[in-house]
Parts: C-alpha cells; structure tokens; sequence
C-alpha cells in the first residue's frame, strides 16, 4: 500500500509541474519559451491518456478487451464538435449565422432536430456525456447479459466501432461526413487559437486527467475493484458466490466510456479537427497498445504508455514516415510476447530480467 | 404500304469485302434496257424504278449496281449506254461484252440518289446480307433492317427457319412482326399473332415495341399490348430478383472465400489473427507478381498463382505461428495485439518493397466475358467462377479436415489437447500445420479478391472485420456456419442496397450482425456437446 501512495505522491507532484511549467513557459515571457501549438500538442496527449485510462479500467481491471474504445472517445469529442461548430456562427464560409459550413454545402435549410440545443454549452456538456454513455449502457447491456465475452466481445467492440465509422463518413447523417468538423473559432466566447485559450484547455484537460486518476483508483481500491479484479480471473465463480456480474461490468464499461468520451471533447478543441478517421479500428487498436505497452492493470502505466507512444509516433512520422508503422507493429508484437509487465517493467528491472530470459511457453489451453 | 410485290433476293456475297473487278468476271446478268432507260432519266421517280428492278433481279450484276448506287459510285456513260463502277479508276459494268473495255470512259455522269432512296438501298443490301454466311455480318444486316421501311420477301420465312444465330433470329422475328403489326391490309387476327410473337422476345427493344404500341391507341392491339407488358414487367422483376440473388451469392462467397481460413484458424483453433487480412492480401500480391512474371499470359498466371498464393500465405503464416503465436496460446487477447502488429508491419513491408499505390491486376478474358442466360439477364463470368471457387474451396478445406490423417489430427487436439497428446499427436506441428492451412486459404481468397476489386496495402483492412463478423455470425468452429453466414450476409447486403444505399446496407448489416450476436452470442450453429465445452 505504501507503493501505491508513493506513485500518487509522484503523479501530484508531476502534473503540479506540468501545469506550471506550461502556463509560465507559455504565457510568462513576452517570447513564449513554449509555444501555444506544442502546448495544444501536450493537451492532446493528455486527452489520448484519459482515453488510455479508460481502456485500461476495463481492460486491466475486468478483462474486457475492447477494441471499439475509439468510438466513445469520437462521440464524446463529436458532441463537443457539435458546439464548436455552432459557436463559429456567421464567421463561417457562407456566412451562415444559423446552419454550420457543410450543412449549408450539402444543401439542408435547417438544422436537423439532434442539432438542437447544441449551441449551448451545457447542453453540449450533457451530450458529451450522455452520447457514450447511453451506447455504453444500451451495447454493453446487451453483451454482457448474453455473456458476449472474451475475443468475442472485443470482435463485436470492433464491428460497432467500424459500423460507427461508415456511418459518419455518410453526408447524410448531418455531421460532416468525411470532412468532419474543422473550422473552430471560439469556445466560451474566447478565441480558440491565443495562447492563453490554449493554456486553459491544457490546464482543464489536465485537471480532468487528474481526477479521473484519482476517482479510478479510489474505484480499484474499493471493494467493487476487488470484484472487477475477481471476475476477470474467474468470472463464473464470482457469479457462483452470487454477484451481479453483468450489472458490474455494464457499471464499471459505461463509466469507462464516459470518461473515453470526456478525453475526446477535451480533444477536439485542441487538435482543432474531428472526423471519422478516430472511430477506425486502427484508432482504437492504437490506444489498447499504449495500455500493453505502459502495462495494464497499473492506470499510471496507461498514462505513460499513451504518452510514450504519441511522442514517438509524432516524431516518428514527422521525421521518418515510413518507419512508424514498423515500429508500432514491432511494438505490439514485443510487448505482448515478453508479457504483459509494460513500460513500468523498466521502474523494477529485475521482474524484467526475469521475464525476458525466463518466459515460458504455453500451449493451448488444455481441459 | 407494299412498294412491290416482292423484292427478289440475290446473290452477292462478299460484294462489300471484294474489289469489283474481280467480281465482274464472276458471271453477269443481263440488266434490262429498262433498267439502262431508267437511270439515264434524270426524273427521280424513274431511278425509283430501276432500284425496284435491280431489287428484284438476283444476278451479282444487279448487286453490284445496288452497291453503287448506295455508295454513289455508279456512273453512266448516256451516249453509249454504259455503266461504270468508280473504284480506283472506272470499270465497265454493263455492257458485259462491252469492246472498249479499257477505252478511257468520256463524258461520264454520276448517277444520284436522294435521302430516301439511300434508305431503300440500304434496306436492299441488307437482305441480300442475311444470306452471308458470317453470322455477325447476318446480325449487323437484320439489326440495320428493323427501322427500315424497305418491303420484305416472302423468302425471310425460310430464312428464319434456316437461321442458327439467336440475334438474327430474334431480329427477325422482330422485323416481321413490326412489319405486319404496320401493315394495313393484315387483319387485326394477324396483328395479334404478330403482337404475341414479339412479346415471345423478351428483348429490351421488342418492349419499347409494344410500349409503343399500348400508347398507339388502337382499340384491340393497345389493351393487348398492354396486358403483356405487363407480363413482361412482372417477367423482369423476376429477372431483377435472380440478378439480385446472383450479385449476392457472388459477394456472399468472396465473403465466405475470406472467411474460411479465418474459420480454422479462429474457429477450429481458438486463434485470433488480426493478420488474416495480410494473408488475403499476400495472396492477391502473387497474382500481381505472377502477371509481371509472365506477361504474355494473364489467365495462365492467374491459375498458376492459386497454388503459389497457397504455399506463399501458407509459408508466411506458417512463420508467423511458430514464432510469435506460440508463446501466446493461452492468451487468446495478447494474440490479437501481437497479430495485428504483424499486421500493420506486413502492410508497411508491401508499401516500402512494391508501392505504396495500387498495383495493376489484369482480368482475363475468361473472367471478363458475359454469359448471357436471356436477352434480358446476363452473368459475369468472372463472379459465376468466382462463385464456383469459392464451393470448391470449401469442399477441399471440408474434405481436409474430415478426411486426411492431418484433419483428424486438428479436430482431435481442438476437442481434448491432452487425450490428443496422450496418444502420440504431434500437437504443436498440427498447430503449425493448421494455422499454414487457414492461411494458404486465405492466399486463395487473395486471387479471388485480386480479380473483383483494387489490389494495394489497405487490401486486407477491408476484409478482416468482414471476416470475423461472417464466421461469428456463423458459428465458431462450424465450416458449414461460415458457408451459409457468409451466403447471407452476401444476400442481405445486396438485397438491402437499393433499399438504402450501399454504404447504408454495409451499416444495417453490421448493425443487424451485433444485434444477432447478442441475442445468440454463439451464431447461427452453435457448437454442440464436449466441443461447446472448450
């Protein structure tokens, strides 16, 4: 338990400074010593980590492989986008004080009924939260009392997330199809691209990061962690002692998907763009990798694996495209084959050394 | 109207193709002096007589002069009486025994023609090409002869009954029909029998036909002419339905072709390969790499890629097993992360070594050609092959896996690892050699796909979540579950696209399947007895 204290003490601390280094570095000097670009590139990582943690609540705690956390992340940031859009009002390129750019490109005169109340940000906080939840809730209902589970449960995660993405690249669904949502130009009145909106966003998205950490690991703690870790090691036998096991694990994915979905709202405005290409598989699949390669069942690990693996892969495709997606698929390939310790393994080297010269080989399962 | 009682058919076959001079030796007709009088005459009525004569006269002589005409070519010497073919320099037509056969002609006219006898012409010549032993001169003769008002001779009749060829025959009966249905003077017992005939046709031309005559009015035909359109309609929505059902079963069994290997690997072996896509787009790559090979013949290296797919996808996914899924049984979720890594490596492999663009796969001309069942309804051959493949693949992969020692040896250490081993199976080699099987199937897929749409990096992306929805739709671990999930969801889908759209049919599909899933999370077959245990 001390360990675990320690690791909190260390997380404060270390978001305490990002926090302040940023907003100094960023707004301090009259010659940013951090621009606000590398600040929204920051506050991305930091949305893509909450999106970690999420995968890996149900991932590392449950056992839930899901390959479709994606697409809670996009409809979060969607609803989001939805707002944004709407604050560009006349600014836009027809000059449309009522209808979004695309819609008024495309031909509509209204908004579709599912715009309405989007101009508000409340409203807008409210679908950021109820649109991954209420699907959560309704696919993870259905799965889980069918006892979807396993690789079975990710494959269908997967087809939901896919069936997502060839809906929202339609024109007709109303939300900008293949283009998606660009454009911003301001959130609460402020202007999107001055610094100082870039340095709140990042200080909000860190501060929801934060939290979140610390309501996941108050939830691991309790005894609902204990019966999420339970069933992931022996889901009948906790159903035998009498458990509700769906209604845990439906809980524990809807909050999970709310969490994914407040990543991508932070998102949105940060990387100034949404579109279908966040509810690819590859996306999703991307993100799970972060969560092995930080080490899952850790939280902190999740964090620091979508924070590695961002960083490099926007070196990596700056500077060498063409090597990315070699070393992402080596990366998947090493970490799941030398076990599922992740990036932390590093914080402890003998477990590491042991697992690397002392793995041992399985063969399937035998009954 | 009937211009003339009948209009003699003629000999000249070949008239188009040969210089005049060597058909003038071949044997001359006398040409009337009545005709020679009428194409001096300047009056256009009196050339209308010589073209009705020469119409009915069959000598090659009167062919050629026909030609002439039409081509505006004849010439005639008034002073002397003579024609003259304009070809290269003047050749002597008629008289046959003319002396000064090589004098040089003087004074020469162009014998014109207007508009209308042009058509008449036309209509001449291409009743004496029905009788060209060519069938698609005969086909392109009786086509040009449907809108022409030129009187046809009773010798057609014989002509249709010694027809072999479809169209001309279907061109004749058209013409025929059209011909009494206009006429006048047939009785309207007549024009019914005509009206049934074309409505025997089924062609798309023969219903504009009798669209327009339901239009036309007329107190007994248009009623008539209505009620069979009306067959005709309820006819084509058949049509439409089996042309539905064909695309279907042909998208239905690419979709089955991908998913089979998937089957024995995730089905009969519990292994999740993210890379299965890769292995369907290695096999695709071999075509390609095949036709570079051997340019000269595409079909012959598309045939000899389906066994060299087979053993690359086979070899590569034989690899594959033995080095990273083998530390990874018992960890079915890690075999995904670790599988799709190969995935995005093997994609990134294919776009440093080949190209990052699509590469060019050609269809052969076997693949290519239309089989046509009716007038109305044709298959591609291509995806009627396609279709065919995909059972015959099935069946060897059924026959594999029932049949040999190796199929004996899989289904033995998938139902009890432990008995298995207990009595000497190799299991870990049978792992090797199965997870090699399904991938060399899906090589097989890859020659397939190759032939239905673009080959390039992304080729496998396209088909992975496909696959996996077709053989959990189907039933895990049950060959004959894939077979039919992916027959229907190759239906619905197809079914579904006019309703809604393409993009939109792929949505309800997948929709429908998650739906599917849940309420019978273990598909359409679901395994049965000790296997359901595993």
């Amino acid at each position: 338990m001390k360990a675990v204290d320690r690791s909190d003490k260390i997380f404060t601390a270390v978001m305490a400074a990002a926090a302040l280094v940023v907003t100094v570095c960023c707004l301090g000097f009259s010659e940013p010593l951090i621009s606000p670009s590398a600040v929204s590139l920051l506050g991305k990582y930091l949305s893509y980590a909450i999106l970690a943690l999420s995968i890996d609540l149900v991932w590392g705690y449950m056992g839930i492989l899901s390959l479709g956390h994606g697409a809670f992340f996009a409809l979060g940031g969607y609803a989001f986008g939805m707002y944004l859009m709407r604050q560009i009002g006349s600014r836009g390129v027809y000059g449309n004080a009522a209808l979004p750019d695309f819609m008024v490109f495309i031909g509509w005169d209204r908004l579709p009924w599912y715009w309405l109340g989007s101009d508000n940000f409340f409203i807008a906080l409210a679908a950021v939260i109820l649109a991954p939840g209420l699907l959560a809730l309704v696919f993870g209902w259905t799965a889980f009392r069918a006892r979807v589970s396993g690789v079975y449960f990710s494959i269908m995660s997967q087809a939901l997330t896919y069936a997502l993405m060839l809906a929202f690249f339609l024109n007709s669904l109303g939300f900008g199809g293949n283009n998606g949502f660009t454009d911003f130009k301001s959130i609460l009145g402020f202007d999107i691209r001055a610094g100082s909106t870039a340095v709140a966003l990042f200080l909000v998205t860190a501060l929801v990061l934060y939290s979140a950490v610390l309501l996941t690991r108050r939830l691991v703690g309790s005894r609902l962690g204990l019966v999420m870790v339970a069933l992931r090691d022996n889901e009948e036998r906790v159903r035998f002692a009498g458990y509700k096991v769906e209604r845990v694990k439906v809980a524990v994915y809807t909050f999970s998907a709310v969490l994914a979905g407040l990543g991508g709202a932070l998102y949105v405005p940060q990387a100034g763009i949404i579109n279908p290409s966040l509810f690819a598989p590859v996306f999703s699949i991307e993100m799970v990798a972060c969560v092995a390669l930080g080490g899952r069942g850790t939280l902190y690990g999740a964090i620091l694996g979508a924070f590695l693996v961002s960083y490099v892969k926007s070196r990596l495709s700056s500077d060498f495209p063409d090597l990315w997606p070699f070393f992402l698929g080596a990366l998947f390939v090493l970490v799941t084959v030398f076990g599922s310790g992740g990036a932390l393994n590093l914080l402890n080297p003998g477990k590491l050394c042991r697992k690397l010269f002392f793995r041992r080989t399985h063969g399937p399962e035998s009954n | 109207m009937r211009r003339s009682l009948s209009v003699l058919l003629f000999f000249t076959i070949g008239l188009l193709a040969f210089p005049a001079d060597t058909q003038a030796a071949a044997g001359r007709g006398a040409v009337s002096s009545e005709v020679m009088e009428s194409l001096k005459s300047s009056r256009v009525a009196d050339r209308d007589t010589a073209i009705s004569l020469l119409g009915q006269d069959r000598s090659p002589l009167a062919g050629q002069l026909l030609e002439g005409l039409r081509r505006g070519r004849l010439f005639i010497d008034r002073d002397r009486d003579r024609l003259y073919l304009e070809n290269d320099g003047y050749v002597l037509l008629w008289p046959p025994d003319g002396e000064d056969n090589h004098g040089e002609p003087v004074n020469l006219k162009k014998v014109g023609t207007n508009n209308r006898q042009r058509q008449t012409l036309e209509g001449l010549l291409s009743l004496s090409a029905l009788n060209d032993p060519l069938a698609e001169n005969r086909r392109k003769a009786s086509a040009a002869l449907i809108g022409s008002s030129i009187a046809l001779p009773e010798e057609i009749i014989n002509l249709l009954a010694a027809e072999d060829d479809r169209t001309v025959r279907d061109n004749l009966v058209r013409i025929l029909a059209l011909s009494s249905l206009k006429d006048s003077s047939a009785s309207a017992a007549e024009k019914l029998a005509a009206l049934d005939e074309l409505s025997r046709l089924y062609t798309p031309a023969a219903q504009n036909d009798l669209t327009g005559l339901a239009a036309s009015g007329d107190p007994v035909l248009s009623p008539a002419a209505r009620k069979v359109l009306a067959f005709m309609e309820a006819r084509a929505q058949h049509l439409a339905l089996a042309e539905t059902f064909f695309f279907g079963a042909s998208l239905g069994s690419v979709l089955v072709l991908a998913a089979i290997g998937l089957a024995i690997t995730f089905g009969v072996m519990g292994v999740i390969n993210m890379a299965h896509g890769e292995m369907v787009m290695l096999g695709a790559y071999t075509v390609w790499f095949m036709q570079t090979l051997i340019p000269e013949y595409p079909g012959l290296a598309l045939i000899l890629s389906l066994p060299t797919a087979f053993l690359v996808s086979g070899a590569v996914g034989g690899i594959i097993e033995l080095s990273v899924i083998k530390p990874l049984y018992q960890r079915p979720l890690e075999t995904l992360l670790a599988t799709f890594g190969i995935s995005l490596i093997l994609q990134q492999a294919v776009r440093k070594l080949i190209s990052p663009m699509n590469v060019a796969v050609v269809t052969p001309t076997f693949m290519s050609g239309q089989w046509a069942v009716t007038p109305n309804f044709s298959l591609t051959q291509g995806r009627v092959i396609i279709i065919l493949f995909c059972l015959a693949v099935f069946l060897a992969v059924y026959l594999v896996l029932q049949k040999t020692r190796l199929g004996l040896e899989v289904r033995a250490v998938t139902q009890n690892r432990s008995m298995a081993r207990a009595l000497g199976i190799q299991a870990p080699r049978a792992d090797t050699l199965t997870f090699a099987l399904g991938s060399g199937v899906a090589g097989l897929a890859g020659v397939a796909v190759s032939q239905l749409t673009n080959v390039g990096p992304n080729l496998g992306q396209d088909y992975i979540v496909d696959s996996f929805m077709v053989v959990v739709f189907g039933g895990v671990g049950n060959l004959w579950g894939t077979l039919s999930g992916g027959l229907i969801i190759g239906l619905c889908n197809k079914f579904l696209e006019p309703v809604n759209g393409a993009m939109l049919a792929r949505i309800t599909i997948m929709a429908g399947i998650i739906i599917f899933i849940q309420r019978r999370p273990k598909g359409l077959f679901p395994p049965r007895g000790r296997v359901a245990a595993v």
